[in-house]
């Protein structure tokens, strides 16, 4: 059979099944280009724009932030590395659920955090079981930090390890560092950083700032957050070409991050150091010493020292006590030490003493009254009696330890600080203005001039946060009893004859009233009004260069990373205070009586004050329930200087040697030697210019004109 | 029929028996060599992890792949045409043994124990499983209707038939692999129809095949998971990290090469390998995204070419066993292309079927290489048979 023969009508058959089978071919081939051209060009755009998305990834690259220097330029806040290591969440959700559960254990032991809080972290907010504190509110494709400041073994370890540890990355990170010259804290001053928040962040993608991302850290305290936007750059992007399990595989392309503008402060690092030891020195005395009052050992719980520049309201040194290690807030504060910073037990160290901290002024009250007193009808030839107790209505009150001096003026109830003076001071404003209890718009001279020195409202100094002290007025004492009567009221129809019970009544019926003896506490600067150390150190101020009150400042300028200066804060006058120069200088020369043979006197001896000529006035604040506060307000022709111990003890007694050493450091002060060059800030005053910033990047301490003399 | 064309009457051509190359054949089976080695080349120069650092180790072993199958493809077409009938249960016999060795023995890779290991290398029996059963129901048909009197492929034939394409195909089912079972059932349906099996049979096998699958699946042999992967190119969502990843990725892979394609060694989804498998399986990807819709469609139009010629070849086969041989592979060779390509488009499921002549792996390619010899064979024959007995087979017409 040379060649088989296929029967016509089966091969006719299967000759039209092949046709068909043909038609069918190019049916579906026809199908498989359709298709292609669908994808490609049809709907390729959107293919293009995922197959981009997914292979570039746009990495944030935070700038570093701006520093903080003081006015040598000595860095107080700088930045400093630190390893991060970080979940990438796409890659996270591509593992297999076991292989992920047991990566995310293994990475949870080598970093020493909880698995189930790593877990947390990675949860976006918003999304289901996120809590607010651990979620995540940065782009879902940037990796989530979960843990940071690790030690750079660890970091090396997930970095060369990466087959181990799938999704996780290590990268360094800037932090804020806290070089500490001369050991200052400052944290209240300086602040702190937190993570942005969600309402943050919208508001941010809402008006456009691209300064802003969702792994940027915030200012939330001090100047971090009054000069936050100056201070924190702009982010950069980096776009990276990854693989399917998103290893780098190499950049293409980048936007540099601009970073932060530097902040100039009047702060002196060597001041603020010197302050700080000083305060934290006196409080640990006063916690040794015991009160005779009480017979108890000093509770000192907290304190705040101020070094302001008289003549421009400029910060020098700000001190508070409790204080708290500002770098906690480098790379994430845990909750336990979060909680300690808001703990009373702990005495709310987050709290800064010398803008928020509100205490009763007690005697350094004084001056200010004086001049209230020397406006309005009183002359510097009045004189009264110091006698060691004066009643109002059926209550006697006592001078301190009952001492009595005669007929003085004013320097000298200044100088002894005199109490029973100024009680009649104020009991004949009263008389002559206010004995109807009820008139809330009654007259108040000494009211009036406090206000002008500006107690009872904030001083604007450029710290968040600030408190605005208390002037207990006539109004005050309405709005208060009208917001407290309610309680009172229904403590006093309960049946108890005991202090509070009585108060109680006595209050719901007429706590509204503005006595002779409300009147007689507030020219001493006891009863309900409070003020800031800032205020009172601002007052201080006013007197010491002839009346004008400023607003103080701790920002001088902002300087940009290339040391071109950007903005100037200069100093800004708030008012003058409406008090004769005469007045002025009769009080000044009151206050240099009160450090050379009045209540602080006992505490300058052998003080060079021919030279630097000190004035001062002490106080010992009464607080029901408490031991006395500790006051101290003093000032040069340059400085103010002013030292609160809370339930610390009397004035001089406390805060005095403190006062002293501060001025000896402030002028160089040796014994009676008194040598400028030795001075915290050399030459004792200020330096007008700013540091200087050199091209290389450096920061040298500023030119000084009477250096080159 | 009054004219007789002039060539057919030639005097020179009845003494021509040499036979003769169908050179379209050979064209387009080298054309798509060519793209392929360029792609298999493109897809793992960049991947590291699979060649160890040397970009061209699957480029060398890809040729060494092609040259081991011209040789393989060069045998068969060489072989007589009656060694090939006696070769033929010999090349069946030995796969079933491979099928019945890979259950026993085999490697399972990506949920499919369908690999066997001999010493370094990795074969795949149900590849030449595939052509095993085309060429043995080639033959059976063959016999069945040139020896008995009916000459009408009856009950018998297509149970015998059934019989032979259903030893492999249960064996396949078990590994499991269900890409090569729906090629093998569409080249098994091919083959049966162009055998000449009635067409009520043909509608009953195709309900029969419907209807089991529909059980197997409402019966639970097929695992949930399983039907998701399979269902996972109609939502991702289904099986997200397996067959739902490999799809979207190729679909952007695809949809990123535009109208003209990044270009070759060029293309951003491939180079940095987000599609899965794609030497092998995926290969049509790089295709789509580096020579874009004119370079894909070119590879999809050479297809076209090939197996219009193979049908061509089946057309002018002069003997059944060459028809029915020639039509089952293009069936098979039809429905690869296209579920592959489909596969890759998000048009057919994700399942393991490499694309033939392209994807590297050198079972695939010895098997696609071998076939393509066969056609070869066929066309040779039917070209250098002897005019008068061409006449004589016209005369049916």
């Amino acid at each position: 059979m040379a060649a088989v023969l296929i029967r016509p009508s089966a091969s006719e058959r299967s000759r039209l099944r092949l046709l068909v089978l043909q038609a069918l071919v190019l049916a579906l081939f026809c199908t498989l280009f359709a298709r292609l051209w669908y994808l490609q060009v049809l709907t390729g755009e959107g293919y293009r724009a995922q197959a981009a998305e997914q292979s570039v990834r746009d990495i944030v690259v935070q700038p570093a932030r701006g520093l903080i220097v003081d006015d040598q330029g000595r860095p107080l806040v700088a930045n400093r590395s630190t390893w991060v290591v970080s979940i990438d969440r796409t890659l996270l959700g591509k593992l297999a659920v076991d292989k992920r559960e047991a990566m995310l254990h293994k990475l949870a032991k080598v970093v020493d955090v909880k698995p189930a809080e790593i877990t947390a972290r990675t949860l976006l907010c918003g999304s289901a079981g996120a809590e607010q504190e651990t979620c995540w509110n940065g782009s879902p494709y940037q990796p989530v930090p979960v843990a940071k400041d690790v030690s750079q073994r660890t970091a090396v370890k997930v970095l060369e390890q990466s087959e181990d540890y799938p999704a996780v990355l290590a990268q360094q990170e800037s932090v804020r560092a806290y070089p500490s010259p001369y050991g200052i804290n400052a944290a209240h001053v300086l602040g702190y950083l937190s993570p942005i928040t969600e309402g943050e962040l919208d508001e941010a993608k809402k008006t456009d700032d691209t300064t802003l991302n969702g792994a940027s850290v915030v200012g939330r305290a001090g100047v971090e957050r009054a000069y936050d936007t100056w201070l924190r750059g702009m982010p950069g992007y980096k776009k990276v070409a990854v693989d399917s399990m998103g290893r780098v595989l190499g950049d293409s392309g980048e936007v540099e991050a601009e970073p932060g503008n530097t902040l100039v402060t009047s702060i002196d690092a060597k001041v603020q150091g010197f302050v700080e030891e000083q305060l934290k020195e006196t409080i640990q005395t006063a916690r040794a010493t015991t009160d005779k009052v009480t017979g108890r050992k000093y509770a000192a719980d907290s304190g705040a020292a101020v070094v302001l520049d008289a003549r421009t309201g400029r910060v020098i040194a700000m001190a508070s006590q409790p204080t708290y290690d500002p770098g906690v807030w480098s790379g994430g504060i845990t909750s336990k030490q979060l909680k300690r910073l808001y703990s009373e037990k702990a005495g709310t160290p987050l709290l800064s003493r010398a803008t928020q901290g509100q205490f009763a002024p007690g005697s350094t009250w004084k001056p200010m009254m004086t001049a209230g007193a020397l406006e309005n009808g009183y002359d510097t030839g009045t004189t009264l009696a110091c006698s060691s107790g004066f009643q109002v209505g059926n209550r006697v009150f006592k001078n301190y330890e009952s001492g009595s001096y005669g007929n003085i003026g004013f320097a000298k109830a200044l100088e002894v600080s005199c109490n029973t003076f100024f009680y009649r001071v104020g009991y004949s404003f009263w008389q002559k203005y206010g004995t109807d209890t009820a008139d809330v718009k009654a007259k108040d001279p000494l009211v009036t001039m406090a206000k002008k020195f500006g107690f009872g409202k904030t001083t604007g100094i450029d710290l968040p946060g600030e408190a605005s002290g208390r002037i207990a007025d006539r109004p005050w004492k309405l709005a208060y009893w009208k917001s407290m009567k309610g309680y009172y009221c229904k403590v006093g129809k309960q049946a108890g004859s005991d202090f509070l019970h009585r108060f109680a009544r006595e209050f719901c019926l007429e706590g509204y009233a503005y006595r002779a003896g409300d009147a007689v506490n507030f020219a001493i600067g006891q009863g309900d009004t409070v003020v800031t150390p800032l205020q009172l150190a601002r007052a201080y101020g006013a007197i010491a260069n002839g009346g004008t009150l400023y607003e103080p400042r701790v920002a001088k300028a902002i300087v940009s990373p290339e040391g071109k200066l950007l903005k100037s804060f200069p100093p800004k006058v708030q008012a003058r205070v409406p008090v004769k120069k005469a007045y002025l200088d009769y009080i000044d020369n009151a206050l240099q009586g009160v450090a050379r043979s009045g209540t602080m006197a006992w505490r300058l001896g052998g003080f060079p004050l021919d030279e630097v000529t000190i004035r001062a006035k002490t106080g010992s604040a009464e607080v029901y329930g408490k031991q006395s506060t500790s006051w101290v307000a003093s000032y040069s022709k340059d400085y103010v200087v002013v030292m609160m111990v809370s339930q610390g003890g009397t004035g001089s007694g406390t805060s005095g040697p403190a006062i002293r050493k501060i001025w000896e450091q402030l002028y160089g002060i040796n014994g009676l030697d008194v040598r400028p060059s030795k001075a915290a800030i050399p030459g004792t005053t200020v330096p007008k210019q700013l540091p200087t910033f050199a091209r290389d990047g450096s920061i040298l301490p500023p030119a000084r004109k009477d250096e080159k003399r | 029929m009054t004219v007789v064309p002039l060539s057919r009457l030639s005097i020179s051509r009845t003494k021509v028996s040499v036979p003769r190359l169908d050179w379209t054949l050979v064209g387009t089976s080298g054309a798509i060599l060519c793209v392929g080695t360029l792609l298999v080349w493109s897809a793992t120069a960049s991947n590291d992890i699979l060649t160890g650092g040397d970009s061209t180790a699957y480029l060398h072993k890809h040729l060494v792949n092609i040259v081991i199958g011209l040789v393989l493809a060069a045998a068969v077409m060489a072989t007589d045409h009656r060694w090939v009938r006696i070769v033929t249960p010999l090349v069946y016999a030995a796969s079933v043994l491979g099928l019945l060795l890979v259950l026993v023995m085999g490697t399972t890779i990506n949920g499919s124990r369908s690999w066997l290991m001999l010493g370094g290398l990795s074969i795949q029996p149900a590849e030449f499983a595939k052509l095993a059963v085309v060429i043995g129901m080639a033959m059976l048909v063959a016999e069945r209707t040139e020896n008995s009197r009916a000459r009408r492929v009856g009950a018998v034939d297509v149970a015998l038939m059934l019989a032979i394409a259903g030893v492999p195909a249960a064996l396949i089912i078990l590994q499991p692999d269900l890409g090569t079972m729906l090629v093998l059932s569409a080249t098994v349906f091919g083959v049966l129809a162009v055998a000449g099996t009635p067409r009520r049979w043909l509608v009953g096998l195709f309900l029969a095949g419907v209807t089991a699958a529909t059980l197997a699946v409402s019966a639970g042999v097929l695992k949930q998971y399983q039907i998701n992967r399979f269902m996972a190119f109609t939502d991702p969502g289904l099986d997200p990290r397996g067959a739902g990843y490999n799809t979207t990725q190729a679909r952007i892979a695809i949809g990123n090469g535009g109208l003209f394609g990044r270009g070759l060694f060029d293309g951003s989804q491939t180079r940095s390998r987000f599609v899965p498998e794609q030497h092998t399986d995926f290969i049509f990807t790089v295709a789509g995204e580096e020579l874009g819709l004119i370079g894909a469609g070119v590879l999809i139009a050479l297809f076209g070419l090939l197996l219009w010629r193979a049908l061509h070849i089946s057309r002018n086969a002069d003997d059944m066993f060459g028809r029915v041989a020639a039509a089952g592979i293009a069936c098979w060779f039809a429905f690869q292309t296209f579920q592959n390509i489909g596969m890759c488009l998000g048009i057919m499921p994700v399942t393991g079927v490499p694309l033939p002549l392209v994807s590297y792996g050198g079972s695939s390619m010895f098997a696609t290489m071998m076939a393509v010899g066969l056609l070869q064979n066929i066309a040779m024959r039917g070209s250098s048979v002897p005019i008068g007995v061409r006449r004589t087979s016209g005369l049916g017409r």
